[in-house]
């Protein structure tokens, strides 16, 4: 630091008080929302009945999390979207991998992709519940049908938008077609990939809550479900807040990742 | 000097598309004598590109074919653009060749490392791509093309991405790197002033369809570096005869 000029110091500084800037705006939003709403509540300016509060949803957490067992209705959503993470990252990776590699099966393919990707999954929701039964399974599998095929389509565009003349190059060396997936295809994709597994984890979790929402006995998506089945707003609200910090917490957990591999 | 080290012998190649069939080389014939610098240059689109594709195996000719002085000659292919892997460093960009053909071993990598050292990138061997400048990283795809040592080098309009300066500077440090390796080379560019400077010889194409027009001997007294070339009487003597074959129009 100290070789620097004080101009450049100077420039250091105004970057970083930016940056904290910017976190302690961010948190002030948050904390300016849950205070009007808990002032709303507390006027009756709103119907905590319809609205709940912050702190009728922090109660509802503590007698979740002490008399409904919380953290196992957490986990099963939480195990759900990790399997259905899991399983479309590395069956994406391979049909991706596959297509790339076969011209003529990914131009066969290509129509039947399409239109299963623009299907609303939802629709299938019924007969998936019929053939699977209603069980995590099943979940799995309707959040398999939201994540996997973009995650298909999203690797798959990035292989073939490979750099050409690295290609090229990769042939003047007479190198093999696995040689040309080893050290290109595969390497100059990382990032797509990780993109794709960002997207991926979004849309799983969509798929395993829609799963819940049909049919299940467990999960943030059956609390939710279960709640305005009985007219307890307030199990709603709170199922819905503690699904914003599982969503957030696991996207960052891919950013994580995202950053040991790409400097 | 006249030795020949490959024969293109009635070289043909005709591209088919939905929309038809071009032909892009009719008729090439041409000898290719040892450690000599030849330069094809022809108006745009005369096919020198699937020249240099075809010698290089990358493409197969319609007819005619490319006879080798020796079996086993190995063509080095150095592309347009540096296509430098930024996921690799420089060094391991230099040994990409030898990883792919199964050679890399202490030998050949100690060999690379002194190539680097020797041509001015010995401070760039851990570094990626991206924190070395253009004309850098130019010098490095030669290294990568010299790595698997090459009898014959394919040079692809080695200089067309960079400014004008960059261009001259590099052009002299090819020829040098070149020269002290005793290499081959074809070079295929649509600068004149570059193949006068850097050539032996000259082979200047028709449009398409192509065929050897006229072939050149750049004879320059005081011959030297490309860049000292340039101011040469002869010079401007080739340059002037070279650009009338080329009969250059806009249309």
């Amino acid at each position: 630091m100290s070789t620097y000029s004080d101009d450049h110091n100077k420039f250091l500084k105004k970057l970083k008080r930016e940056k904290i800037l910017i976190k302690i705006t961010q948190i002030s939003i948050i904390i300016v929302f849950l205070i009007l709403w808990e002032v709303a509540a507390h006027y009756e300016l709103i119907n905590t009945f319809l609205y709940s509060s912050p702190s009728k949803v922090f109660k509802t957490i503590i007698s979740l999390y002490s008399k409904n067992n919380l953290i196992s209705h957490i986990g099963i959503t939480i195990y759900e979207t990790i399997c259905s993470f899991l399983i479309a990252s590395i069956i994406g990776i391979i049909v991706a991998t596959l297509l790339w590699w076969n011209k003529f099966i990914s131009k066969v393919l290509d129509p039947y992709l399409t239109v299963i990707n623009s299907l609303p999954k939802v629709a299938l929701g019924p007969l998936i519940i019929i053939w699977v039964g209603a069980s995590t399974n099943s979940i799995v599998v309707m959040a398999l049908m939201i994540s996997l095929i973009i995650s298909i389509i999203n690797i798959y565009n990035g292989f073939i938008a490979t750099n050409e003349s690295f290609i090229k190059l990769m042939k003047t060396f007479n190198a093999s077609k696995m040689q040309i997936f080893t050290k290109v295809i595969l390497p100059g994709n990382v990032s797509t990939i990780i993109n794709s597994l960002k997207i991926n984890i979004s849309m799983s979790l969509i798929g395993v809550i829609m799963g819940e929402l049909l049919v299940s006995k467990k999960g943030l998506g059956y609390l939710i479900m279960y709640g305005s089945q009985v007219f307890n707003i307030n199990l709603v609200i709170t199922s819905v807040v503690i699904l914003g910090v599982v969503s957030y917490i696991m996207y960052y957990v891919i950013s994580l990742i995202e950053k040991k591999f790409i400097k | 000097m006249e030795q020949s080290v490959l024969k293109i012998n009635h070289l043909k190649k005709i591209y088919h598309d939905k929309n038809g069939e071009v032909e892009a080389i009719k008729n090439i014939q041409l000898d290719v004598f040892d450690r000599e610098f030849l330069s094809i240059v022809g108006p745009s689109g005369c096919g020198k590109s699937s020249l240099l594709s075809i010698l290089a195996n990358l493409e197969k000719p319609t007819s005619g074919d490319i006879e080798f002085a020796k079996p086993n000659l190995k063509i080095g292919y150095m592309l347009q653009s540096d296509s430098l892997f930024p996921w690799r460093t420089i060094l391991d960009n230099c040994l990409l060749g030898l990883e792919i053909n199964h050679s890399l071993n202490d030998t050949t990598k100690k060999r690379v490392i002194e190539l680097l050292k020797t041509y001015g990138l010995g401070d760039f061997i851990d570094k990626y791509p991206s924190s070395l400048s253009g004309g850098m990283r130019q010098r490095v795809a030669l290294i990568r093309t010299l790595a698997t040592d090459p009898d014959i080098l394919l040079l692809d309009e080695p200089f067309s991405a960079l400014d004008y300066q960059t261009r001259l500077a590099l052009s002299d440090d090819v020829y040098r790197i070149i020269k002290n390796e005793g290499k081959t080379v074809i070079m295929v560019t649509h600068d004149l002033a570059e193949a006068i400077s850097l050539s032996d010889r000259i082979v200047v194409l028709t449009k398409r369809p192509s065929e050897v027009k006229k072939i050149y001997n750049i004879e320059i007294s005081n011959k030297s570096t490309p860049i000292n070339n340039r101011t040469t009487p002869e010079f401007s003597a080739y340059y002037d005869k070279i650009w009338r074959d080329l009969d250059v129009h806009i249309q």
